[in-house]
This record gives C-alpha cells, structure tokens and sequence, in this order.
C-alpha cells in the first residue's frame, strides 16, 4: 500500500507541475471576474478541472442561472463519464465501493491519461497518491495565482500555458508510432476536432471534444478491434 | 445569489459525473468492439482536447507552433512527460522572445 502511494505520488508529479501553471492562471483570472481568493481556492479545490472552472467563473461573474451552470457543467464535463468508465474496467479488486468513492473525485484528464498507460491493474494507494499530489498542485497554484496576481509577466505566463498540452503531445505520440491504429485514431479525433473549431461553430467545446473522440474511436474500434488478451488490458 | 451556491453546484455536478460510472459500473465489458472503443477513447480525447486548442494556448500562434514542434520531437523519441512539457513552455518562451 505505502510504496504504491509513493509511486502514485511520484507519477504525480509531472501532472502537479502543470497544474501550477495553469491553476496559476485559473487564480488571476477568478479574482479579475471578483471572485475571492477564497472562493477562487474553494472552486479548484472541490472541482478539479480546468475548463469546467472557467467556465464556471464566468457564468458566477455574469449572475448566470443555475440550471445553466448545471448545463455547463455537464457538458464539458461530461468525458470524464467516459474516462471513468474506462478506468472501472482496470480496477484492482482491492477498489472497494467506498474507495471508488474518493478515487472518483480525482479523474482527471491528465491523471485518467497516466492511470490508462499503466501496464497493471490500478490499486487504490496508487490513485491516492497521485491524486493527492495533484491536488496540492492544483489548489496551491490557485491561490498562488490569486493572490500575487500579475508578479510573472505575461511572457512566462502565456508561455506557460503550453504545459498541459505538452504533456498530452507526450503521451499520444509514443504509441502513435508503435500502433497504427492509435496514430489513426488520433488522427480521426484531431481532424474531428478541428472541423468543430473552424466549421461547426454552434457546438460548444465541450461537445465537441466529446463527438470527435466518441467518432474516433467507434472508427478504431471497427477498423482495428483490439485482441482479446489486449482488451483485458483495458 | 450566494457564490458559495454556485459553487456547491459546480462540485456536486462535476463529482457525480466522474462518480457514478467510476463506482457503479462493475460487470466486465464482454463485447469486443465496446472493449476496442474503450481502448482508444484515451488517445481521441487527449488528440481532440488538443488539436487545435495548443495552437491557441499561449496567445500567439507562432510561439505556440514552436513550442508544439518542440513537444512532438521530443515526444517521438520517447523523452518523459516533464521533460516534453516543459521543453514545450520553454521553446514557447524563447520564440516570444524574438517576436
């Protein structure tokens, strides 16, 4: 248990260290919108998630509904229902109910990426572990954000919001190159994506990042269905 | 209205939507193509979540371009995630610099 949580922290790591920038830029732009620093630290601590966030904030700026900050929410939200049920597939039998409770808490992109690469089943002190180191990243560079404000200039700032991304171009390629069905996959999903972006505009991000990756994988799905003793793997 | 509501919505939203396929779900997925589709859905979210945003991310195309270069080289031969990461911000920065 301890050394999996260790591991778990240490896998973390990475994920922390871009959440601090982006948290980061999370925190100065709540406190722009009025939001306390504490209501800024309160919103990543209990949600966890980038663009919901965001999202978020400006619907709470503009004195929006709630029935839209639950819409919001749900949609661009809504891939975690995926990865989720991605990961219920690889579960250690240790993942007892109310351990799937807490874990559930902490999926996500990032830490549903690193947790779907490992070779293993996942144990519930390696969920812990990584999880935990998230948050700390997460909370902690929110508050950083908000409250030294604008002390890094904006050209750290803006090149800093690369992070995430970074991290995700690093996990994709690698099994780009050693399977041609992930690379079609990815390929699928990015020109998906991209058609959303410039040419389907009424359909807002979230969404759209759900079709295109709904789309692209049915495709690989039909196209290079996995093998048996892969799939136990998923 | 208070923000403290919007806030306790926000988290109740976002925790039941990762909450109950991650703790409900609990037979073993048999068919194949759902197995295959579950399979590749990491790569298609992360390549959508993506694809074109990165080009966007650091509020100028060309740093952004840079830095996506960067990441894709180094990503191909393997190095960690950190290190393809920050290489990215890093190469960002350094093209801002000339600009």
């Amino acid at each position: 248990m301890k050394t999996r949580f260790f591991r778990g922290m240490s896998h973390g790591v990475p994920i922390a260290l871009g959440y601090l920038s982006v948290s980061f830029g999370f925190g100065i732009m709540a406190v722009k919108s009025g939001l306390s620093a504490a209501a800024a630290s309160a919103i990543s601590a209990t949600n966890l998630t980038s663009a919901g966030q965001a999202a978020g904030v400006s619907i709470i700026a503009a004195g929006g509904t709630l029935i839209e900050m639950i819409l919001a929410q749900l949609t661009i939200n809504l891939r975690y229902a995926l990865m989720a049920l991605s990961l219920s597939q690889k579960l250690d039998k240790s993942f007892t109910t109310p351990k799937r409770l807490i874990a559930s808490y902490g999926i996500t992109d990032e830490i549903f990426a690193v947790a779907s690469a490992q070779p293993e089943r996942l144990t519930p002190g390696y969920m812990y572990g990584m999880i935990l180191v998230a948050f700390l990243g997460w909370v902690s560079g929110t508050i950083l954000g908000a409250a030294a404000g604008e002390l890094l200039p904006a050209s750290v700032t803006n090149a800093m919001g690369i992070v995430l991304y970074g991290m995700f171009i690093a996990i994709i390629i690698p099994p780009s190159r050693k399977e041609k069905s992930v690379l079609t996959v990815v390929i699928i999903a990015a020109l998906i994506s991209i058609l959303f972006k410039y040419l389907i505009t009424v359909i807002s991000g979230g969404f759209a990042i759900i079709i295109s990756a709904v789309i692209a994988s049915a495709a690989g799905a039909l196209l290079f269905p996995v093998h048996d003793e892969e799939g136990d793997e998923v | 209205m208070s923000v403290a509501i919007y806030i306790a919505v926000m988290a109740a939203v976002t925790y039941l939507i990762r909450m109950i396929p991650f703790t409900f779900f609990r037979k073993k997925i048999k068919s194949r193509f759902f197995k295959s589709f579950l399979y590749y859905i990491p790569y298609a979210v992360l390549s959508a979540m993506t694809i074109p945003a990165i080009f966007y991310c650091t509020g100028s195309i060309p740093t952004a371009i840079a830095g996506t270069a960067a990441a894709v080289v180094l990503a191909y031969f393997n190095l960690p995630l950190i290190v393809v990461a920050l290489a990215a911000a890093g190469t960002a920065f350094l093209t801002g610099l000339f600009m």
